[in-house]
Formats: structure tokens, C-alpha cells, sequence
């Protein structure tokens, strides 16, 4: 057992974990922040994204004890008391969820991808959603609200 | 499923690092873990020990010194991907690298990680063969450096031992008479590539002198092909030229069956690749843009 200490969602989080255990188990299990979905744990669905440092990882191919030090953000620092981020927003707009079981990990992605690239277009928003699986939506209303959010909230990022 | 347990250790400096490793039996270097996570998960692999080098620092750079490109073992698929120096003078690496993973998974993999998982089917260790590239490897013993050529054994499988560690890789820099493509067919985007094709060839006054070309995905590791590269030598490309680089190719592959596709099928892919490649490396050779 190691102890880490990890920011989460801009809370401090002292814990003593495994070398073993995924960050994606520590974020579920251990903070009970289960916003971050479980698909496959091999790096294929997608659903376990999130933001370390500002980079979108996948959690079920890091550990947790490689995170200790650093900034983790998960898809529950989105919303606010206020209301939706602008980019759930678009998502809601558009109809781009419908079970949302791929949606956590594609939010935390496009926070990554639309600070990285400007105004991107469809091809290039549809070829960094190839490494999100969505077995409900058919991909074409969630690559048209990524699309409306990059034009309108360009630095748009997690908060 | 989740991993085995194993014993972590994040040493500060490349010594501790190779001091830990040849200490210890069956240490695994930890890079960006992209390969080597998914395998502890799926529970094909038990190291007793990981070895985490992210927190090293000088280990994240890209630097362009004597006609190559030198990167860092801790830079990401990503920044290689997007870096203005790797596009302008390493294309076929940048081409190369947009087809490993996904965006995700590339913020994360390590180039170097790449080249030592030696994947039969990854894209970098292609690219590095059709660039007669290398890498700089540490241990207790000191530092060696093995060319591209004679990295990759098998499958899964380096000439990198137990006790060494990438501490870097070299990308020789091609100037503008120079002409590169990588080309490759997956079913879907971002998923293992059942044919994939690396070019690059020197040309003077309007002939070519040097040609190499690779193939991925169809044989334990990158397979230059000599024949098909032969025929391009002291050739202007055309029609005929094309042909017979084509036939030749698919006649040095033997690809084998899978659930995806049929040997035979690949080998299809081999020529319809290698006829693109070739038109595209020699579009580039002459300073049109990429067909
Ligand atoms: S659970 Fe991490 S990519 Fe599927
Ligand atoms: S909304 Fe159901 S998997 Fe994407």
C-alpha cells in the first residue's frame, strides 16, 4: 500500500491504494464519483475518460498511484449549482444521449479536444470520436453538438 | 478485469531506473502504459514489479540535431503527432503516428513505448524501418544504440533486454528531394491495420536512387521489401515502374489468415497500398502536394 494525494475536481483527496488499482476504480470506488463510466478496461470504449493535468486519459489505463500529485477532473465538475455546461448543453440541444452510458467520456474528451484544436471540422471531430463507442446514437448527433459548442465556446474546458 | 499485484517503483533518475531493473527480475519499464495496462488488465501479463519512468524529468524533449530528429522517451504520440518539427521534417513519422490508437489513447502512449512494445502491427516501428532510424537504450552496463533494423525481432519481442531501458529515438531527417508516404487499410478508424505500407524515396534529377519500402501488419515485424524497392532504383516512376513494384510486393508477402480477412485478401491490400504510397512519395519527391 503507498498513500497519494490527488486533487479531484479541485478537492484534495489523501488515500492509501494499491499499486494495482485503476483510476478509474479509485475515482467509483473510493470517492464515489461513479459519473466516470466502466465499459471494457482495456482502452477501447472510452466511457472512463478523464482530464488529468488537462489531458484526456483513459482512467482504466492509468493507476492511481500515477496520479498522485497531480489535478484529476471527471465529468462531475461540468455542471454547476447553475446549471449545465455549455457543452451538456449542446448535447442536450442536439439529442446527442440517449442511455448516456458513452457520455461522461466523450464530455471529458471534447474538453481536451476543443482547447487543442481550433474550429475543427466534422471529419476531424468524427476521427477523435472514433475512440468512443456509442451504442445508442449512430455518432451523427453527438459530431453536430461538439460541433455547435466548438464554434461557440471555443476555450470551453472543465472547470 | 484488473491486474495481478505487482511492486511499484518511480525513481527519479534513468541510473535508478536501470540500477531498480537489474536488481530486480522481471521489471516492466511503465511509460505511458497505453499497451502494457491493457494487458496487466486482461491479465496476460504478471510483472512482479513496475517500473514508472513518467516522473523522470529530461526525458520529454524533441530536438533536431545532425540530420536527425531526437525524441525523448516520455514524449507522447500526441505532441509527436502535433509537433511543427516532426511534421515539417520527420512527415512520414507524423503520417504514421495519426493512425496509432485514438486521440485519448495518444495524449498518454509514448513513441518509445511504441517501438518496445513492437507490435507487428503498430505503425511507428514501420515508419523507424522505412526511416533506417534507431533507438538509445540504457542499462547498469552503460548506453548502446540499436539500429531500426535490427530492433525488431518478433512479434512482441525487441533485441532490447530485460535490464534496458529507451531512453530516446532518432528519426533521420529526409530534405526536399526526399518523397514519403504511409499509407494503410483498418476496418475502422483507430483499430489494428490488416495491411499498412511505408515509402521513402531520394530523387536526382527526376531518378530515383534510394527507395525503401515496408510493409506492417503482414508478417511477426516491419518486412522491407528489397525486390519491390529494387525496382524503383535508377527509375523515373511510371506506369511500368509502378506495376512491377506492385507485383513484386505482393508476391514477397504471405500473410495469413483471420477473422477480419483472408491472406489472400491482405495480400490484395498489399498492391492497391503500395500502387497509392508510391504515387504519393512520388508526388511528395517533387513538391506537389500529398495525393
Ligand atoms: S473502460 Fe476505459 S476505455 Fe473502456
Ligand atoms: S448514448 Fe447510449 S451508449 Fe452512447
Amino acid at each position: 500500500m503507498a498513500e497519494i494525494t490527488v486533487t479531484v475536481n479541485g478537492r484534495a483527496h489523501t488515500e492509501s491504494v494499491e499499486p494495482r488499482l485503476l483510476l478509474s476504480d479509485f475515482l467509483r470506488h473510493r470517492l464515489g464519483l461513479t459519473g466516470t463510466h466502466v465499459g471494457c478496461e482495456h482502452g477501447v470504449c472510452g466511457s472512463c475518460t478523464v482530464l488529468v493535468d488537462g489531458r484526456a486519459v483513459r482512467s482504466c489505463l492509468t493507476l492511481a498511484i500515477q496520479v498522485d500529485g497531480r489535478e484529476v477532473a471527471t465529468v462531475e465538475s461540468l455542471a454547476s449549482i447553475d446549471g449545465l455546461h455549455p457543452l451538456q448543453e449542446s448535447f442536450k440541444k442536439n439529442f446527442a444521449l440517449q442511455c448516456g452510458f458513452c457520455t461522461p467520456g466523450i464530455l471529458m474528451a471534447v474538453c481536451d479536444f476543443v482547447g487543442r484544436r481550433t474550429d475543427p471540422s466534422r471529419e476531424e471531430i468524427a476521427e477523435m470520436l472514433s475512440g468512443h463507442l456509442c451504442r445508442c446514437t449512430g455518432y451523427t448527433s453527438i459530431i453536430e453538438a461538439i460541433y455547435e459548442f466548438s464554434r461557440h465556446d471555443a476555450g470551453g474546458g472543465a472547470t | 478485469m484488473k491486474p495481478a499485484p505487482f511492486d511499484y517503483q518511480r525513481p527519479a533518475t534513468v541510473e535508478e531506473a536501470a540500477k531498480i531493473l537489474a536488481q530486480s527480475a522481471g521489471g516492466k519499464v511503465l511509460a505511458g502504459g497505453q499497451s502494457l495496462i491493457p494487458l496487466l488488465n486482461l491479465r496476460l501479463s504478471f510483472p512482479e514489479l513496475l517500473v514508472d519512468i513518467n516522473r523522470i524529468p529530461d526525458l520529454d524533449y524533441i530536438v533536431e540535431d545532425a540530420g536527425v530528429v531526437r525524441v525523448g522517451a516520455l514524449v507522447r504520440q500526441s505532441t509527436f503527432g502535433d509537433s511543427f518539427l516532426v511534421q515539417s521534417k520527420v512527415p512520414l513519422a507524423a503520417q504514421g503516428v495519426s493512425h496509432v490508437g485514438h486521440y485519448v489513447t495518444r495524449n498518454q502512449g509514448t513513441v518509445a513505448g511504441s517501438l518496445a512494445h513492437s507490435d507487428s502491427r503498430g505503425e511507428l516501428p514501420v515508419a523507424l524501418v522505412a526511416l533506417g532510424g534507431s533507438v538509445s537504450v540504457v542499462s547498469e552496463e552503460g548506453q548502446r544504440d540499436i539500429e531500426a533494423a535490427d530492433l525488431f525481432v518478433t512479434d512482441f519481442t525487441t533485441s532490447i533486454s530485460e535490464t534496458e531501458i529507451i531512453v530516446e529515438s532518432s528519426w533521420p531527417v529526409g530534405g526536399s528531394e526526399w518523397g514519403f508516404a504511409f499509407s494503410e487499410f483498418a476496418l475502422r478508424h483507430g483499430d489494428y491495420a490488416l495491411a499498412m505500407i511505408a515509402v521513402a524515396i531520394h530523387v536526382v534529377d527526376g531518378v530515383v536512387d534510394q527507395a525503401t519500402i515496408v510493409a506492417g501488419s503482414v508478417a511477426d515485424r516491419p518486412l522491407f521489401l528489397e525486390e519491390a524497392s529494387r525496382h524503383l532504383l535508377g527509375r523515373r516512376p511510371d506506369e511500368d515502374v509502378f506495376s512491377s513494384c506492385r507485383e513484386a510486393a505482393v508476391a514477397a508477402v504471405d500473410p495469413a489468415d483471420d477473422i477480419h480477412a483472408t491472406g489472400e485478401y491482405k495480400q490484395h491490400l498489399m498492391g492497391v497500398l503500395v500502387d497509392a504510397a508510391l504515387r504519393s512519395a512520388w508526388k511528395d519527391s517533387t513538391g506537389e502536394a500529398h495525393g
